[in-house]
């Protein structure tokens, strides 16, 4: 008997479980385990997204318990293609994490939790009710500090406590809505639910109760203060998880959510204050991004600034109902280009032994790879063609247009401009005079490679636009 | 009698967001989640009883898990609220005001 897309589905959460258990019971044997498992799970989510492609979406309880009791797997073209994402970022940060955890206390613990943390949004993405959707929640949160206060330091450490707080009081509010939920309807299946919706007062606070706790999580503006600190100060394997993955994890909850459950307590005004905020958090996190001092401090606040993006999503839903399709490419886009920039300033920083930014020019002339990497990641960034960055601009001013909302489409536009400033402003310091760092310490191959791997990867997309909305037009919210 | 506890579990809810803002020193910002955690639980367990003489066994599940959930978070939270001691001396979350890209 073949295997069906979700039993792959299911594997591709057991599998980094069992990793990450065994990394933890064998620290010493981290590197092997989290190389091992990573491939296992990336093979598991190959036969997932096959699985969709080929038999379209579907649904099933764990070990035939079934809704209420039983825990819902739910796997459809938008979960299958945030695993994929998981999949590609998380491989290529395994590989350079090789090269870059060399302090045997950070390695030992490392390769747990990145696992961990793999199979918790693995988990998540394929959840099929609102309260499973909490523990995975939880699980991602939990991971996502842990890693972030891996390095040690004071400024780690801080950082990690306040972005504990914001994901706890985040979770919390989400399971009051929850609660709500369950009160009002008496189901927790996300199917059902959206099914059962009645624009109520109940129902009303509870998508507000859930859409604030998970927009806390995800940074958007202004709720966003947390994310800088954290991802900037994280090692950059961290980093690159958290900027590409962790955060999109609750935007995709958000958008699950939206599309699903909650489509009809939309009011008017909604759309527009959700995209207002997306545009605050686009020129807001652009100027502190052209601002920064340091080189990880740039790609966090270009991080918040390129969420905006995402949040455009309600807007451009209202007047062009497959607008969701166009920003879920741009997730992707952003993910593997995101992930790739953290990864090639963590080279840097490792080679010049800080992240200042007027200081990293003689390293970068030394770096030629890496600072490649970062540019072509960069261009994906500004939107450049050729990049995967630069199809997902495109599908989206597409959308826009179709729907005549010039003034979205020219936001969008005008956030590459942005871009392209604190991208460029960074790459300037490559083409600069000066005399060479005597402190230089050579990368090692293994992140140089990945790192250009990742940023080829990020000019694939371009070309995989296509296949990509083949894919998330097989949608089951509504079995 | 049911919504004296729905009110209860509301007010324990907003009880706890208040402490979380107000309150400095970490230690209290955890019991204040704790304390938000409760408000939803006995919310859960209100609804339980909703229904008349058998109580719903959903909720209970719910609360249980949820229970699993906040132990293991205090913990991790308490064990990282340690650390910050060591390392800084204080437990207080670092001074920041707002953005600050330098």
């Amino acid at each position: 008997m073949f295997a069906t897309g979700l039993d792959w589905a299911a594997w591709a959460v057991a599998v980094p479980l069992v990793g990450a258990l065994l990394a933890g019971l064998l620290p010493r044997l981290g590197p092997v385990l989290g190389l091992v498992f990573g491939l296992l799970t990336a093979l598991a989510v190959a036969g997932a997204v096959m699985g969709v492609w080929h038999e379209g979406p579907v649904r099933a309880g764990l070990g035939g318990w079934d809704v209420p009791l039983g825990i819902a797997l739910s796997l459809d073209g938008l979960a299958a293609l945030m695993l994929a994402m998981t999949a590609v970022v998380g491989l290529a940060v395994s590989i350079y994490a090789l090269g870059y955890l060399r302090s045997s206390q950070t390695r030992g613990k490392f390769w747990a939790l990145w696992l961990w943390l793999w199979a918790s949004m693995n988990a998540l993405f394929l959840s099929g009710d609102v309260f499973n959707i909490y523990v995975t929640l939880e699980l991602v949160g939990l991971a996502a500090v842990a890693l972030t206060a891996l390095s040690g330091g004071a400024a780690a450490l801080g950082a990690a406590m306040r972005y504990l707080l914001v994901s706890l009081l985040g979770s919390l509010a989400y399971l009051m809505g929850v609660a709500l939920l369950y009160g009002g309807y008496g189901v927790l299946d996300l199917a059902a639910l959206g099914a059962a919706m009645e624009p109520d007062k109940v129902s009303r606070l509870a998508a507000v109760l859930m859409t604030v706790g998970l927009l806390m999580k995800t940074a958007l503006f202004p709720l966003h203060v947390w994310l800088p600190p954290a991802h900037g100060s994280a090692p950059a394997p961290v980093s690159a998880v958290l900027s590409a993955l962790v955060v999109k994890a609750s935007f995709y909850l958000i958008l699950r959510l939206w599309l699903d459950v909650f489509p009809v307590l939309t009011v008017p005004g909604f759309e527009l204050f959700m995209g207002a905020l997306g545009a605050g958090a686009l020129l807001w996190g652009s100027l502190l991004a052209l601002r920064a001092a340091r080189l990880k401090q740039v790609v966090a606040y270009s991080t918040v600034a390129q969420l905006g993006y995402l949040f455009l999503v309600f807007p451009l839903m209202a007047v062009t109902p497959g607008a969701w399709q166009a920003v879920v490419f741009f997730a992707l886009a952003h993910a593997c280009a995101k992930a790739t920039v953290f990864l090639a300033a963590g080279s840097l920083q490792k080679a010049a032994g800080h992240d200042r930014l007027a200081q990293l020019g003689a390293v970068m002339r030394k770096e030629p790879v890496t600072v490649f990497a970062f540019g072509i990641a960069g261009a994906s960034l500004v939107g450049l063609p050729l990049t995967g960055g630069f199809i997902a601009k495109w599908l989206l001013v597409d959308v826009a247009l179709q729907g005549h909302a010039w003034g979205w489409a020219s936001l969008v536009l005008a956030g590459g401009l942005l871009a392209g400033g604190y991208v460029f402003r960074v790459l300037g310091h490559a083409f600069g005079r000066g005399s060479v760092n005597p402190d230089h310490r050579p990368v090692p191959a293994v992140m140089v490679w990945s790192t250009l791997v990742l940023a080829l990867v990020s000019v694939a997309l371009g070309f995989a636009g296509a296949a990509s909305l083949e894919l998330l037009a097989l949608h089951g919210g509504r079995t | 009698m049911i919504p004296l506890y729905l009110i209860g579990g509301a007010a324990l809810f907003a009880l706890g967001l208040h402490a979380l803002v107000v309150r400095r020193h970490l230690v209290l910002k955890v019991l204040a989640l704790n304390v938000m955690g409760s408000g939803v639980f006995m919310v859960l367990l209100a609804l339980a009883a909703r229904g008349g003489a058998e109580p719903d066994a959903v909720p209970h599940a719910l609360v249980l898990t949820g229970i699993v959930v906040a132990v293991s978070a205090t913990a991790f939270a308490l064990a990282l609220i340690l650390r910050v001691k060591a390392v800084t001396g204080r437990a207080y979350l670092p001074e920041r005001n707002g953005d600050d890209p330098a």
